[in-house]
């Protein structure tokens, strides 16, 4: 019986058994790029929104606090929603008649929430508290971004697991002084422009980071990497 | 045996499906203000039965709470509890969220909102009516509003009603002060301070800048 294949198609098939370690390598690496990239995260990624409030508008425009609507994030897990009552200290005077607000004014009138989509979400699994994070001198910005540059809001991390480990790992990396953190233009220290506090002067990160470990008192990596951390 | 490899590929396919089920992502649990199909209002968060009284909300000191003298309608002109630097700090950072946007950080009346169409302007802190004004009288008007002016009874607790109250008041001695109310030493007009990167936004006050380069460097 003739051969139905040629001899050279020997080496075709060796190297396709040696070119498969690599496909199957490159099936993992896409499979990991996926897994990372904003269509499974939604990193960067704009929701609907029952009426299009923009942060760029009302805290860079008209210079508002954080805190002014996002009130419980100084002391509770949850940074918390403005009610409809907020929107309306100004709003009862401010652009009255705009179609834009409708939605806020119906709900006002008819008692109704007004259900705004989640943009960032983790799992129900994972425990989440703002209040430490804040007190620990981690600014808003650090995870969520330049806020006060969205017209929308976007989620600006991934919010995986190893967004947060990245930090928890080395925190002095993102540690600033407990007053700046609701400043979404602060700048880390450089020779140019060091950082005054407590009557010292601090050029770089690294000795600011470290400086705020101690004052703060972090925990040790260790204690804030282990699972029960964020698994509980 | 042909049986067992048809189902097999179904098999499989049937457990690796299950694996993208999230009953564990979405818990079916309440959530901080999520919605809830159970109630009509669809609000998991429930107002509290009436009557009810939160730890640590006993209200057993009404002075504190409504800035009335007790068994009067007169507001006090005094502080519930002692004013020290402290509170003052917290009264500063209190006002300075929640008021600026209208008073301005002087109270001077000229916040930027209400230039965007508001019927009319706050008045300024500093006019003569408002400075013999009881401290009572402030508390009372975070607490329930005033005119055209919202409450702030939702936003702000009590005790930090209290601090922007005796904050006001520090204002207005300080847009009030003579020369002779100077500390020594102190030069008049002070330079303007210098500030690090940008102004900053909200209520956070921009970071004052080093004041020379040839500050000494931290001890390693
Ligand atoms: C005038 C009120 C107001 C102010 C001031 C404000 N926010 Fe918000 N914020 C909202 C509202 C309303 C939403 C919900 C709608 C949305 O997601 O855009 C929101 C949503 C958010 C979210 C996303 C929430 C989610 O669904 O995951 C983040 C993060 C956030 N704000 C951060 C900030 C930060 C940081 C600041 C201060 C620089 C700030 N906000 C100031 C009203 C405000
Ligand atoms: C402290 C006052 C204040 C609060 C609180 C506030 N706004 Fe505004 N908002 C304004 C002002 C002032 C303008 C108009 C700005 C202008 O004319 O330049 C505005 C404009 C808007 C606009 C017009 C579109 C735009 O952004 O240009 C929308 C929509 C809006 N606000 C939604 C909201 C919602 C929703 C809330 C509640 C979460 C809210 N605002 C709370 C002061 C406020
Ligand atoms: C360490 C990172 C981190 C910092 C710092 C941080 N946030 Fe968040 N924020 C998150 C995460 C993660 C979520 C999603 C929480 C969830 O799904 O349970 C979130 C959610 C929110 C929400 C939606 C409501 C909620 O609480 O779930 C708001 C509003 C918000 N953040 C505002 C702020 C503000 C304002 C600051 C600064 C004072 C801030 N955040 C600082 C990580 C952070
Ligand atoms: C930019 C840095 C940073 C990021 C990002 C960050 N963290 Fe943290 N986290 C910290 C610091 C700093 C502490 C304080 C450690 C301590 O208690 O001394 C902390 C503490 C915590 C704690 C301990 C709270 C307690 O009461 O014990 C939890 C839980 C936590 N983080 C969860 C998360 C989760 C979940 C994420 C990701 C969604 C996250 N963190 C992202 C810096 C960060
Ligand atoms: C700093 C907080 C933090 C710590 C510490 C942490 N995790 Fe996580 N973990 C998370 C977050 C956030 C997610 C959700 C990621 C996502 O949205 O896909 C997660 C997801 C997971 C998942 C995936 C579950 C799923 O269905 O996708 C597993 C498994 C897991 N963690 C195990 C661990 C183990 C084991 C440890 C200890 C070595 C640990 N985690 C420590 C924050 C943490
Ligand atoms: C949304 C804008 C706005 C904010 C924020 C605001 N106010 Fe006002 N306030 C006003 C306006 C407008 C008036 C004038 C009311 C009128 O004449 O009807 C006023 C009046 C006042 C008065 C004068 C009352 C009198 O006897 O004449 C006081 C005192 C006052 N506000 C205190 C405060 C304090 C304290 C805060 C912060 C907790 C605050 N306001 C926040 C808009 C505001």
């Amino acid at each position: 019986m003739a051969q139905i294949f040629h001899r050279s198609t020997n080496t075709i098939s060796r190297a396709t058994i040696f070119g498969a370690v690599f496909i199957v390598a490159f099936l993992f690496w896409a499979a990991a790029q996926v897994q990372r990239s904003p269509y499974v995260t939604y990193a960067g990624v704009v929701r609907p929104q029952p009426v299009p409030f923009s942060h760029q508008h009302h805290v860079a425009g008209l210079g508002i606090d954080c805190r002014y609507c996002h009130t419980s994030v100084e002391e509770s897990r949850f940074a918390g929603i403005p009610p409809t009552k907020t929107c309306m200290n100004c709003h009862a005077q401010v652009w009255t008649k705009a179609s834009l607000l409708e939605p806020v004014r119906e709900s006002l009138r008819t008692d109704k929430s007004l259900v705004w989509t989640r943009v960032n979400d983790l799992p129900d699994f994972v425990y989440f508290d703002h209040s430490i994070h804040i007190h620990k001198g981690v600014g808003c910005d650090t995870c969520h971004g330049p806020v006060d540059r969205m017209p929308m809001m976007y989620n600006y991390g991934s919010l995986l697991m190893e967004w947060c480990l990245n930090c928890h790992r080395a925190p002095e990396k993102n540690l600033r002084p407990r007053e700046q953190v609701f400043n979404m233009r602060y700048q880390q220290p450089s020779s140019d422009n060091p950082v005054l506090l407590d009557g010292r002067s601090f050029s770089d990160q690294d000795s600011l980071g470290t400086y705020l470990v101690t004052k703060y008192k972090v925990r040790t990596v260790a204690d804030i990497t282990s699972c029960d951390t964020c698994h509980r | 045996m042909a049986d067992l490899r048809k189902i097999a590929p179904l098999g499989t396919a049937v457990l690796l499906l299950a694996g993208c089920r999230q009953d564990m992502h979405n818990q079916p649990r309440f959530k901080p203000l999520a919605k809830s199909d159970f109630y009509t209002d669809l609000r998991s968060a429930r107002p509290p039965v009436e009557g009810t009284v939160a730890r640590g909300d006993l209200r057993a000191d009404s002075y504190l709470y409504s800035g009335m003298i007790p068994g009067s309608d007169t507001p006090g002109e005094y502080m519930p509890f002692p004013v020290n630097e402290e509170v003052l700090a917290r009264g500063r950072e209190r006002f300075n969220i929640y008021c600026t946007p209208c008073h301005s950080r002087l109270g001077d009346g000229n916040g930027i909102v209400p230039t965007r169409g508001f019927a009319r302007k706050p008045p300024s802190f500093h006019i003569d009516r408002l400075r013999k004004a009881p401290l009572g009288h402030f508390f009372d008007i975070i607490t329930h509003g005033f005119g055209i002016m919202p409450d702030y009874a939702a936003q702000i607790a009590p005790k930090d009603r209290w601090a922007i109250v005796a904050y006001i008041r520090a204002l207005q001695l300080s847009q009030n002060a003579s020369a002779d109310q100077i500390p020594r030493g102190q030069a008049m007009p002070s330079p303007m301070p210098k500030f690090r990167g940008d102004p900053g936004s909200g209520a956070t006050l921009p970071e004052s800048a080093a004041p020379s380069k040839a500050q000494p460097e931290e001890p390693k």
